[in-house]
């Protein structure tokens, strides 16, 4: 009868399923030193100039190393292919000294001149760089960059001798030696970009497992497309004594769920996301194994301010302050993020706004639309509220209208829109209300102020206002930081007053994190240099 | 059975041609362009991206390029991907998803056509309704509860199976296959019960029976054979749709397959990927579905294929 077919195939799938997993990649982990990371998702490419995004800058932290790292804890600035600097001239020229024993990891050195060759590549108008203007403090890049300058000797990098680099900036740049940190401005190796292409030439197959030639801690050793990019240890790499993981295996995934069970089986030493509804469950059973840190960005909305009602200051303000931001951290966001009534976050390098325009202040916010002449809400017409897809978006959007119908009598529909057409309809000014967020550059707050100015490319409010553009201006010229920090409080002010924009949080970092992890400092801006960081059993609760 | 294929190739040509045509221009009205980024990217660098993937062109000039290009087999750059070819991500990414669906189709059919059967023989008893309502549910549940359900329960709970990943470590298959093959499970068992059912009244049953013939030979030789015709004609299109539609297990499980490409590719509006991961899969499922029509009339021999049309 059929049941003796059904009987036998049960039963070989059940001996299938029986078979032992042998030990997961954590347990196997500490003894080779192997650290497995989810990483979003899969990198667009690893060329350092042409690339953006998070995942991007993970593997090519391991992979590169600019003149300048920066400390895991502190982000302070510290010598990495530069071993010394010199500042002089007004804070206006930087002469690095490379040190001797940096090199590719095909063993040749790294000199002043491949730096001077990768920018000339970076700011090249045909390469495309999206982050060319990381270099824009450097004296007449823009010009090159905009094509408007030919000649790339007039451009402010020389090098005098093979170890010695000289950059002039147009102005004096307090933060200049974090954005030498970043990566685009890292140098790559010209003989393999030739080999593959032209020098300004992009996506070519240099970036290529074999192909690629780099001076970070790790090489490049397999790129499995969707899937897993594996680096190993340089033994080129000039600091090779410090690095103690011989491997990094990072994951692209798309899904925080399918991130956070690959975490839950010891696949994964750390997760690049965490689920909002398994927050609280870590914080209760495994707190060990879940890490909240401040982050430098911020989640905001943006208002169209060239449309009524929201060109007038007043209808921003009061829309701004009946916004109850501690019950949006403590109910739905739920992950330690800090209620936010100015732009900027608190402790920026040291930078606290100086606000006092925007509180949580309903009788104001009533008063103030009042005054702009919708008493309770009458005559208020219907804005809309504009989001890209994202259940915590939606929940959040949903609050706020919430707390808008309560607390000013006022209409608010919801509109989610797949993220490309939310990028469209932004940039075209073509919303109301749209819900935005911030990652900062550099740890400076030129990073969040410069964005407001007068057509500034990702201002996106039609706000314009000349004295706030001067504010910017002038702190881009003062080389005194603490007179610079008061110019951008006297900026900041005037931004939060007028409010283009309504703070809503700050974000943390909210990632789940083995405790095996060693070595991984928590900071602003969420980067953890490989070097540093190792793989140690616990000794109270080493098991998974 | 030359000019059945010769007709059908006829027919694909159009139908493909229009595929192309009417994703080219639908994915280019959608709003937003493959360099729309968080950070603005300044519109200098926006003309130089245009230029380097021929974007600054007369749209009718841009569709025509395109379709030169791809009588001479190139799918283009991938947009986001700055140094894949589309046919290299096709290339890596198919496979996967290929072995997928067969492994989630053998599952489909051992554990589809072993209840359909059961239920078949004695309708209207337990050994019916017991399969049978598993079959609807299976159907009712989707792949993205399924999936997670798997993964709790033989992933974490029991440890018996990996959660993720595709050839990593041993058994990591096996959850993947099941999620996906289960849907299909359930339609091939009513599809089975539907079919056996309606060849198990038929005269020549009867025959057999009286003729003395046992059970399980009556079943298996006579009655699956013609049982089975509706479950072929269901196969073309059942794979084609567990090709396009992987995504979900592919997404779940962290496999490297096409599915997943294709999706990121449409929110990513990688046009060139769009349009190559579209005309492949519209290429499947014309070529699939031709199989099931051919497999259909060697099933049952009062088809022909010239009476078709």
């Amino acid at each position: 009868m059929p049941n003796k077919i059904l009987l036998p195939i049960l039963l070989s799938l059940l001996l299938l399923v029986g078979c032992d997993l042998g030990p997961s990649n954590i347990e196997s982990a500490t003894a080779k030193q192997i650290l497995h990371l989810g990483n979003g998702t899969e990198p667009k490419d690893l060329d350092p100039h042409t690339v953006t995004g998070v995942p991007e800058h993970n593997i090519i932290s391991a992979l590169f190393e600019g003149l300048i790292s920066v400390d895991p804890a502190t982000l302070a600035p510290q010598p990495a292919v530069a071993e010394s600097w010199v500042i002089s001239d007004g804070g206006k020229r930087y002469t690095f000294t490379l040190r001797d024993n940096a090199n590719w990891s095909n063993g040749d050195p790294v000199t002043a001149d491949d730096f001077v060759w990768s920018w000339q590549r970076m700011l090249s108008p045909a390469l495309a760089s999206e982050y060319a203007y990381q270099l824009f403090t450097v004296k007449n890049a823009q010009a090159f960059n905009h094509g408007k300058l030919k000649d790339f000797t007039q451009v402010g990098v020389k090098a005098i001798d093979s170890k010695t680099l000289v950059v002039e900036l147009e102005n004096p740049t307090p933060y200049f030696l974090s954005l030498l940190a970043h990566y685009s401005t890292f140098a790559v190796h010209p003989p393999t970009i030739l080999a593959f292409g032209d020098q300004d030439q992009a996506g070519t197959l240099w970036t290529r497992p074999g192909n690629l030639v780099g001076n970070g801690p790790f090489t490049l050793d397999s790129w499995r497309l969707n899937y897993i990019i594996r680096v190993k240890k340089n033994p080129q790499y000039w600091d090779h004594k410090t690095v103690i993981l011989n491997e990094i295996l990072f994951y692209p995934i798309d899904s925080a769920l399918t991130e956070e069970r690959m975490f839950r089986t010891g696949v994964l030493h750390a997760t690049s996301s965490t689920p909002l509804d398994k927050i609280a469950s870590y914080q209760t059973n495994d707190p060990d194994k879940i890490s909240i840190n401040p982050y430098l960005g911020t989640y905001y909305y943006r208002l169209n301010v060239t449309e009524k009602p929201l060109d007038d200051a007043r209808v921003r303000r009061a829309l701004s302050m009946s916004i109850d931001r501690q019950a949006i951290t403590d109910s739905i966001t739920k992950g330690g993020q800090i209620p936010a009534f100015t732009f900027t976050p608190p402790n920026t390098q040291g930078y606290f706004a100086n606000n006092n325009s925007i509180r949580y202040d309903i009788t104001h916010a009533q008063q103030l639309l009042s005054e702009a002449g919708f008493p309770n809400g009458e005559g208020f017409p219907e804005i809309e509220l504009t989001y890209n897809t994202s259940d915590g978006h939606r929940r959040i959007a949903v609050a706020i209208q919430q707390m808008w119908k309560q607390a000013l009598n006022i209409n608010v529909s919801l509109s989610n829109q797949d993220w490309k057409v939310y990028l469209s309809r932004i940039q075209a000014l073509d919303y109301s209300i749209a819900r935005a967020a911030w990652i900062g550059d550099y740890p400076d707050p030129n990073t969040f102020l410069d964005m407001f100015v007068t057509n500034g490319g990702n201002n996106q409010t039609g706000w314009s206002n000349s004295q706030y553009d001067e504010l910017i201006a002038s702190a881009a010229s003062e080389a005194d930081e603490k007179k610079r920090y008061q110019i951008f409080q006297q900026a900041e002010k005037l931004l939060m007053d007028e409010s283009p924009i309504i703070p809503i949080y700050t974000y943390t970092r909210v990632l789940l994190k083995h405790p095996q992890l060693k070595g991984w400092e928590p900071n602003i801006l969420d980067i953890h240099p490989y070097k540093y960081v190792y793989l140690e059993d616990s000794t109270i609760d080493g098991d998974q | 059975m030359i000019r059945f294929f010769l007709s059908r190739l006829l027919q694909a040509i159009p139908v493909i041609f229009i595929v192309i045509t009417a994703t080219f221009f639908l994915i280019r009205s959608a709003p937003g362009g493959p360099f729309d980024a968080d950070k603005v990217v300044s519109q200098e660098v926006i003309e130089r991206l245009n230029e380097r993937y021929n974007l600054d062109a007369p749209l009718h000039q841009q569709y025509f390029d395109y379709l030169s290009h791809l009588i001479r087999g190139d799918f283009g750059p991938s947009f986001r991907y700055t140094n894949r070819s589309v046919t290299e991500m096709i290339g890596a990414g198919l496979p996967i998803t290929f072995e997928l669906a067969i492994y989630a189709i053998m599952i489909a059919l051992i554990i589809g056509i072993s209840a359909g059967m059961l239920a078949a023989v004695r309708p209207n008893t337990a050994q019916d309704y017991i399969p049978m309502t598993l079959a609807m549910t299976g159907i009712c549940m989707p792949s993205f509860l399924l999936g997670p359900l798997l993964v709790l329960v033989f992933g974490i709970w029991l440890q018996w199976l990996p959660v993720s990943g595709w050839g990593y470590s041993p058994g990591d298959k096996i959850l993947p296959a099941i999620t996906l093959g289960s849907t299909y499970a359930a339609y091939i068992a009513r599809l089975t019960r539907g079919g056996m059912l309606e060849v198990l009244n038929q005269d020549y049953i009867r025959t057999a029976k009286a003729k003395g013939l046992n059970t399980t030979k009556i079943i298996f030789k006579h009655a699956l054979r013609g049982g089975l015709a509706p479950v072929v004609a269901f196969l073309g299109p059942a794979i084609a749709g567990l090709l396009a539609g992987s995504f979900v297990v592919e997404t779940i499980f962290q496999i490297p397959g096409l599915g997943r490409f294709y999706v990121q590719a449409a929110f990513n509006r990688d046009y060139t990927m769009i349009m190559g991961t579209t005309i492949l899969l519209s290429c499947l499922i014309v070529f699939l579905n031709m199989l099931s029509d051919l497999l259909a009339v060697w099933l049952n021999p009062r088809l022909t294929l010239d009476a078709k049309h």
